[in-house]
């Protein structure tokens, strides 16, 4: 098992934070809006030294998906900053229209997404965003793992034109990504070559997988395992070769098994090499007030719940 | 500039050409918005062929033109016909209107690249945000044309739009010119009946707006209305047209009434209503 290390936990908001203020400094035509969260989503630099191009919209979604709709217009590339409950299933519509559906070039930049948003409760943990915004035509759906890779993705999807949904969340975890990492959209990453069971893990369950492959090897399992920081476009190639050698899958996420990184792998396999998967999800419930530490385990998102659907997912294979 | 910059006798005829394509087109797939198009006709007249300032050779970034959003899509077939009329895409396109492989979808729509349109609409009470977050990029561009956005009336139903109007005002947007179609109607009945919107003037003013009054279905009045919400742009703040239309303007057995909202003529119906939409050279589609 190829060994990862950090050197602090921190944050994947502030990864954005951080990607949007280089922005700043380097694109011009980044434009940032935000519905009365800006220390929450840590753009507080961003606006302080571009205060011209900052956008205080109030607590008011609705409007502002139609403003970074229009501000495109003109050549703008608008980045919105809320909570992930009010960055999808609030706006849905807005979102659908003004800006999937008129193909307009929005990054829609959503935290506190998830259980680990933690004593807030159900109101504020949406485990239904990859789901709602996946559906959507031309819709690209990215979910980075540490503050690194957060960064980054802020950083790369500004050159990509066409809408995207860049889901990140509160709690800090552990930064084992490289810093400066290039990012590809639509790419896999290879985190550990293994022969028994492939683990695809995105957002803050990657680190939990790479801690699930520990705990496998030591009972003597081989677990390869990707991180896939892209859930639409999927990396059909990476999963399909990884699978026709493992044999079987465990997908971990932290959002429902409806709808999430797990039924877009599963379709993947069903249509070219079915296999047996294990989901690492939650199961069709909203959360709950708590720590993030226990509501991870209460509603089964630990490496533990890896390493025993990785055992189901392997005594399952023909 | 205006590339037609025409009379108001030309504009007239013109609107009457409009008039009698919407009819036509609603009858052609017995579907599709007529009364509020035909309402509204005057007003799409005006700003095509006297009041904006913009180019036929389409870009979707608008830089240095003034750019115009329909906000209630569902009146798309004067949009289609005044975009046709107007050099944007051949007049005989409009017959492809609501039909499979078409650009002209029941609802306005960028998918299929149809000139002339920025953004999708349909789902009410959108464009206003739409137009204000292009107006706000026509300011960090240094672009001094204006922002056109169109409502209509029972759209203000929609919270959103109020959301806009305070996002407007507050941060003083003062080049958009927007209207609402006061046509008094809605779907299911007048908009009395259904939900009464009071004082729109008044509740425009209190959100910190610079409200005008027009009459729609009058190039006579409605032109130096235009002429007065341009002098009133950049001044701090939004500008509102509250522009007062008849439903189904041109065509007598469709006036004043919520039934001709969205049906379509029957054969019939559509002879009557193109004899009282008489041009003096009709070139229909």
């Amino acid at each position: 098992m190829k060994e990862y290390t950090y050197s602090e936990k921190k944050d994947t908001r502030s990864g954005f934070g951080a990607g949007l203020h280089e922005l700043g400094k380097n694109n011009p035509e980044v434009v940032a809006l935000c519905a009365d969260l800006t220390g929450s989503l840590k753009m507080d630099a961003f606006k302080k030294d571009f205060p011209e191009r900052f956008f205080q919209v109030g607590i008011a979604e609705a409007n502002m998906m139609g403003l970074a709709a229009g501000m495109t217009i003109g050549g703008k590339i608008p980045f919105t900053g809320t909570f992930a409950n009010f960055s999808t299933g609030r706006v849905y519509d807005q979102i659908r229209q003004s800006i999937a559906y008129s193909g307009k070039n929005v990054k829609i930049c959503a935290s506190h997404a998830g259980l680990t948003l933690g004593e807030d409760g159900a109101t504020h943990q949406i485990l239904e965003d990859i789901g709602m915004m996946k559906m959507l035509p031309h819709m690209t759906v990215i979910n980075p793992c540490d503050f690194n890779q957060t960064k980054a993705a802020t950083m790369a999807i500004a050159e990509y034109e066409g809408p995207v949904y860049l889901r990140f969340g509160r709690p800090s975890v552990p930064n084992f990504t490289p810093a400066n990492q290039k990012f590809e959209i639509g790419k896999a990453v290879m985190l550990n070559e293994g022969t028994d069971v492939t683990i695809i893990a995105t957002g803050h369950l990657v680190w939990k997988a790479i801690l699930a492959g520990k705990m496998l090897e030591e009972k003597g399992i081989s677990a390869e395992i990707i991180n896939i920081h892209t859930i639409k476009p999927l990396d059909n190639e990476a999963v399909l070769a990884s699978v026709r050698k493992t044999k079987c899958v465990v997908t971990a996420e932290e959002h429902n098994r409806f709808g999430g990184l797990g039924d877009s792998v599963a379709q993947v396999l069903a249509t070219n090499f079915p296999a047996p998967q294990e989901y690492v999800a939650t199961n069709d419930t909203f959360g709950e007030s708590g720590t993030p530490e226990e509501l991870m385990e209460k509603y089964g998102l630990t490496e533990g719940n890896i390493v025993a659907a990785a055992e189901r997912a392997i005594s399952r294979k023909q | 500039m205006n590339p037609h910059n025409k009379s108001i006798e030309e504009l007239k005829d013109i609107a009457a050409q409009v008039r009698r394509d919407i009819v036509r087109m609603v009858h052609a797939v017995n579907s599709g918005h007529p009364g509020g198009s035909l309402g509204c006709t005057d007003y799409f007249v005006s700003l095509y062929f006297k009041v904006m300032d913009y180019s036929t050779d389409f870009s979707m970034d608008g830089k240095g033109e003034d750019l115009f959003f329909l906000s209630n899509g569902h009146i798309s077939p004067v949009w289609y016909s005044t975009l046709a009329r107007a050099g944007f895409f051949d007049v005989s396109e409009l017959a492809t209107f609501r039909k499979i492989d078409s650009r002209l979808q029941g609802h306005p729509a960028t998918e299929e690249g149809l000139e002339g349109i920025r953004v999708a609409s349909g789902s009410l009470g959108q464009g206003l945000s739409v137009a204000l977050g292009a107006a706000q990029t026509k300011k960090l561009n240094n672009d001094d044309k204006l922002v056109y956005v169109l409502m209509g009336d029972g759209e203000v139903e929609e919270g959103q739009v109020w959301e806009a109007a305070m996002y407007a005002a507050h941060h003083k947007i003062d080049n958009v010119i927007a209207t609402i179609d006061r046509n008094g109607q809605q779907i299911d009945g007048s908009t009395n009946e259904v939900m009464s919107l009071g004082d729109l003037k008044a509740k425009f003013e209190a959100f910190g707006w610079h409200v005008l009054e027009a009459n729609g279905n009058s190039f006579e009045t409605l032109l130096p209305a235009l002429e007065e919400a341009k002098r009133s742009t950049g001044h701090g703040k939004p500008v509102m047209i509250m522009m007062d239309t008849e439903m189904g303007y041109g065509v007598d057995f469709m006036m004043g009434s919520h039934k001709w909202h969205g049906v379509a003529p029957n054969d019939e119906q559509l002879q009557i209503a193109l004899q009282q939409l008489a041009v003096k050279v009709a070139s229909d589609y």
